[in-house]
């Protein structure tokens, strides 16, 4: 097919990695709320807002609440699952059955940045911001 | 008998290279002796016995559940399949004009190509060593024709080098390997390489230089007729009063360093990648149809499995009818393959073991998108004289692929305008497919700016959004694999798994077949002994 096989994945994050070192490749990024395309294998999204915009919403959609065909991706709008912060936290890092682990492509700010966004809009406002020391201590 | 000469029988040379270098070495010698197929694939499987009158009821339509489907009637089973699309194939999956499909979000494309004119969204190569996939093509009648992974007319593109403008492949190729090949050469006069290679050696070294990196009798890489033959010429040998050629100057081995293109070169020497490769002419779904007219009076389509439970005797699965959706159906077997990509079969209520359903589980799904674009004319061929193979860049697009059928025959054609994986995969996915399209076509006239006068129209599959895998391929960690696989493909009370999850290929049909093939020879041995 499609050849994301390990080998591939192995290759490509080699190579990009390697592309990372070149920091003359500028992200793809024309203004606020325009997409972002990162030159890399890590994500170059810096805020919560551009992380959601860019990553998340792949998946779980513009208004958050995901969608279902002959699976479902679950909705985060007034998610009481995120009442705990560690949960989401663990979540992006670790990944759970699809949902992929974010742990190796991005950083613990950007980890907390995402986080908070989520958990502070879509009916979600919970307060307590995660830090990036949070996140470190989630990752296995 | 002292006049006998020694003769090993190749059995016996074959056990005693196992004995003395254990089972790789031997495995290795078997396959140049002819005994060893490449993919392990060793030709039509053969269930012999009777399975006496044994169900077995396959979840998906795809290549690992026809197959299963195919081989277990032939074996004496009843057979049925269900499955989520209103079409068979699964991945195995191309786009024409006409075609529709919605995906999770709700957007529904309608392909608007030309006809004759394709897409492969999802597998679109096969190499020569798939013998399964090459053999039920085939015993199926499915035509195919060379894919071309390497065409040296191709481009290699990077934003931050040779001021944008894209490179032949076959100036990068033969200038890494020139300018190499003078280094090494620099090197072993020098008499920097002594100690590590013999007299002998070294002079022989030096001839395969001049051979392989086209140097000169200095040893040099410089343009010249030589080099010219490897890396082209400013003006070609013709005919006439014009005929003499001007051969080209090639590029500074710091440049090519500098530009990273030689990292695309791997994508020509990989194992999976190395010629020859194929195609079914037409679309790959030429492999899905032609299981269909095996099997397709056994699938049962859009069927959404909502519940597998099983018993000491069978398995039920409970599912919707989504073309009439109210009471739940139920199929009943005595056994169950299931082809569901695991990111699906994670969330259904699955009666299987501890250890299975944790490997079912660890198992995410990788992205990637890919999109087709029409064009008035193919200016890739008529302007560039690029017929097929792939061209690659660090735009967020990734590679440009040219049809690999249709050449030099005018009209329109249909580009691979992106195939994308990695974080700009989920960048591309999280914007309406509209907007995808007309991104391709913003980054894809850097490389050919004819895209923006001759484009037409375009179609986008972002595999997380297709809303029978959820995802595009199962993307193992070394580690989920040392953990799970075993448990993922054990056969739990009445139930296994197949699909390119379970294999050691992801992402290959191949792995898909190959899986599926493993799973109903164990489950036959396990009916026929019962």
């Amino acid at each position: 097919m499609m050849h994301p096989s390990a080998n591939l994945r192995r290759a490509f994050t080699a190579t990009m990695s390697a592309a990372l070192l070149l920091l003359t490749v500028p992200a793809y990024t024309q203004g606020a709320g325009d997409p972002v395309f990162s030159p890399g294998y890590r994500f170059a999204e810096k805020t919560g807002e551009q992380l959601f915009a860019n990553v998340c919403r792949a998946c779980h959609m513009s208004d958050a609440k995901g969608a279902t065909g002959a699976g479902t991706y679950p909705s985060l709008a007034g998610d009481s699952n995120l009442v705990s912060s560690g949960y989401p936290v663990g979540i992006v890092v670790n990944g759970q059955r699809g949902m992929p682990a974010f742990g190796e492509v991005m950083s613990d700010d950007q980890v907390a940045a995402v986080v908070n966004y989520v958990r502070t809009h879509f009916g979600n406002s919970y307060q307590d911001a995660v830090t990036a020391e949070d996140v470190r201590a989630v990752r296995r | 008998m002292p006049n006998e000469p020694v003769t090993v029988s190749r059995r016996d040379l074959l056990s005693l290279i196992g004995t003395l270098s254990g089972s790789a070495a031997m495995y290795q010698a078997m396959t140049s002796l002819g005994f060893a197929a490449d993919s392990g694939y060793k030709g039509p499987i053969k269930l012999d016995g009777d399975p006496k009158g044994a169900s077995v009821l396959i979840l998906g339509a795809g290549l690992a559940g026809m197959t299963a489907a195919l081989e277990l009637r032939k074996a004496g089973y009843r057979v049925q399949i269900l499955e989520f699309n209103s079409r068979a194939g699964g991945r195995n999956w191309t786009l024409r004009g006409g075609d529709s499909f919605t995906e999770l979000g709700g957007v529904t494309q309608t392909c608007e190509f030309e006809q004759g004119l394709y897409l492969n969204p999802g597998p679109w190569r096969i190499p020569r060593h798939h013998r399964a996939v090459l053999d039920y093509c085939r015993r199926l009648g499915v035509a195919l024709e060379p894919f071309t992974q390497l065409n040296h007319n191709a481009f290699l593109h990077a934003t931050g080098a040779f001021g944008g403008a894209p490179q032949r492949i076959r100036e990068i190729k033969a200038d890494f390997q020139g300018q190499v090949s003078e280094l090494l050469a620099k090197v072993t006069q020098q008499g920097r390489l002594d100690e590590l290679v013999t007299k002998e050696d070294r002079e022989t070294l030096m001839q395969a230089l001049r051979s392989w990196g086209a140097l000169d009798r200095n040893y040099a890489y410089k343009a010249n007729l030589n080099s010219a033959e490897a890396r082209g010429y400013v003006k070609d040998p013709g005919g006439g009063l014009t005929a003499v050629p001007i051969p080209s100057e090639p590029i500074a081995l710091s440049d090519i360093l500098k530009s990273r293109l030689w990292r695309h070169l791997q994508n020509f020497a990989r194992y999976n990648f190395q010629t020859t490769m194929f195609q079914p002419v037409g679309g790959m779904d030429m492999i899905g149809k032609a299981f269909v007219r095996e099997v397709g009076e056994v699938i049962r389509y859009d069927a959404k499995v909502t519940r597998i439970q099983q018993d000491e005797h069978g398995v039920t699965v409970t599912y919707t009818d989504l073309k009439a959706p109210g009471m739940p159906q139920q199929a009943r077997a005595d056994w169950c393959i299931c082809t569901i990509p695991l990111p699906i079969l994670g969330q259904l209520p699955v009666n299987v073991g501890g250890r299975m359903k944790a490997a079912i589980d660890a198992v995410p799904y990788s992205s990637s998108v890919k999109i087709g674009l029409q064009f008035k004319r193919r200016f890739w061929e008529e302007d560039e004289a690029i017929y097929g193979g792939i061209s690659y860049t660090d735009l967020p697009i990734q590679q440009i692929a040219y049809p690999n059928s249709g050449y030099n025959s005018g009209g329109k054609g249909v580009l691979l305008g992106a195939y994308i994986f990695g974080p700009n995969a989920f960048e591309f996915t999280s914007l309406p497919p509209a907007e995808r399209i007309a991104r391709a076509v913003e980054f894809g006239a850097a490389i050919h700016p004819q895209y923006r006068a001759k484009y037409e129209n375009g179609v986008s599959v972002a595999w997380h959004r297709m809303p029978f895998t959820m995802g595009c391929a199962g993307d193992w960690s070394e580690a989920a694999r040392a953990e799970h696989y075993a448990n993922l493909c054990q056969i739990d009370g009445r139930i296994v798994l197949a699909g390119e999850h379970a294999s050691y290929i992801p992402a290959w049909q191949e792995g898909a077949i190959l899986s599926s093939l493993d799973a109903i020879a164990r489950l036959h041995e396990r009916v026929v002994k019962a």
